[in-house]
């Protein structure tokens, strides 16, 4: 059966440190010219609500964290796509003493869009390939529920060992 | 009597989410025309939800999707005492019982988005509040009962001596349907200020009961524009449904073609239609019935 996820596909775009070319571009395929929401794609703006995490501009030590953290608050399923070849490779950014490279560097990126700036139908064709490996994961999520949870339980357990383990060390102190 | 009660009770129960939904597809869709857009299927408020019921579980606090569920509970039974014939001044207690927990469940995820969402619906509340017990006021000056049973019963149309609650009423559907200009607390339209302002936190599953409910909570809304048209005949049924629907495309009319107010003048607003047409409509049906 084919998931409801690639048929409202909600997404949240980022900015990296790119030119600003690639986030107008993004938004190129809102406007009635392109208007993806025929596809149930929403620009939602809020990471929780998110299914697709565009990423536009490279991946810098100041927004390394934030790119990390925005991914971990999407709940499963989720795909990344890096839109524009500043987010594939770093671009002409690359050498650049304080950037990282392409998305890659930090999180699993699903579908690339080369291109300087990346043409709305590309980003379109990149998003819609991506649908393709939400419907993977989820197919991937419903066999492997009842293992993934084991071990999140012992993992818990494992930080409250720890946890007490310190309280105990501070205590003998 | 019993009998008519449960039936339309469990009308209500099946048949509110579909109509909501289709509604809001529409509404989509409509949206999408008058900014010459070719707009999602008329189908997609369903896809999102049956999306939202497939996504994983995450919540920052586990009181939040308690109080998500209470508040689903709260408005589906405002909707069953209003459709089983109810009291009114109960059904409106209960759908505000209802929110209350919605702004609870948002407070208790200590996320500054969503409690800016909070504080809005909070002050919207008191914007749309005074209207919404004049409305009950009104029924109960013409009918001389607040239970919707006696109102349908009634063998007069009761719109034009309370022209002025009807005017009030929709006007403070807009606040209660967040459209603009009063989306203050939330939105359905891309308004970014405030990420998804009072459903921030709310993820999946959650956000998906919380979906439903807004469609049960709008087709009931609609009903009570159907309660100043039921004259007992068959055409007050047939203009109070068409009304109802109509007001609904109304207020997507609306929504497209105003920016978002501040929470200032949504209040002012509406408290001063309340105070000119609610009150003077009051008085007038004092003096008249």
């Amino acid at each position: 059966m084919s998931a409801y996820v690639t048929k409202s596909p909600w997404v949240v775009h980022y900015d990296g440190s790119s030119c600003n070319g690639c986030d107008i571009e993004v938004l190129a395929c809102l406007t009635p010219m392109y208007d993806v929401e025929r596809f149930g794609i929403i620009n939602c703006g809020n990471p929780k609500h998110a299914d697709v995490f565009l990423v536009t501009g490279s991946v810098n030590e100041q927004n390394k964290g934030i790119v990390k953290q925005i991914y971990e608050q999407m709940p499963e399923p989720k795909v990344v796509v890096a839109v524009g070849i500043c987010a594939c490779s770093g671009g002409i950014f690359k050498d650049c003493y304080n950037v990282l490279g392409g998305v890659d560097q930090v999180i699993p990126v699903d579908a690339y869009v080369p291109g300087c700036a990346a043409r709305p139908e590309a980003i379109i064709d990149a998003v819609v390939k991506g649908l393709g490996v939400l419907q993977a994961k989820r197919d991937a999520m419903l066999e492997q529920k009842p293992a993934e949870e084991a071990p999140a339980e012992e993992a818990v357990e494992e930080t409250a060992e720890a946890v007490e383990e310190v309280k105990e060390e501070g205590g003998e102190e | 009597m019993i009998v008519k009660a449960v039936i339309s009770i469990i009308a209500y129960l099946v048949l509110a989410p579909l109509v909501g939904g289709l509604l809001a597809g529409l509404e989509r869709k409509l949206s999408a025309k008058m900014q010459r857009r070719v707009g999602p299927p008329v189908l997609q408020p369903f896809y999102d939800v049956f999306k939202l019921f497939e996504k994983e579980k995450m919540a920052p606090t586990r009181f939040q999707d308690f109080y998500v569920l209470i508040f689903v509970v709260f408005v589906i039974a405002s909707g069953l005492l209003f459709f089983a014939g109810g009291d009114l001044l109960l059904v409106i207690f209960t759908l505000t019982i209802a929110t209350a927990f919605l702004i609870v469940a948002a407070y208790s995820s200590n996320s500054p988005y969503a409690e800016v969402g909070a504080e809005r619906e909070l002050l919207a509340m008191m914007a749309y509040e005074p209207m919404v017990l004049l409305t009950a006021i009104g029924f109960y000056m013409y009918h001389g009962s607040f239970n919707v049973r006696d109102i349908l019963a009634s063998d007069t149309m009761c719109l034009l001596p309370m022209l002025g609650i009807f005017v009030g009423w929709i006007f403070i559907l807009t606040l209660k349907f967040r459209k603009s200009p009063f989306d203050l607390s939330m939105s359905h339209h891309a308004h970014q200020e405030l990420v998804r302002g009072l459903t921030t936190e709310f993820v999946g599953r959650t956000m998906g009961l919380i979906e439903i409910s807004h469609w049960y909570e709008n087709v009931f809304l609609l009903g009570f524009v159907f309660l100043f048209f039921a004259n007992g005949t068959a055409w007050g049924w047939v203009i109070g449904i068409v009304v109802a629907i109509l007001t609904y495309f109304v207020e997507v009319f609306i929504d497209n073609t105003f920016a978002r107010m501040k929470w200032q003048f949504a209040f002012k607003a509406s408290w001063i239609i309340a105070i000119v047409l609610g009150m003077v409509n009051i008085f007038v049906l004092y003096l008249c019935y």
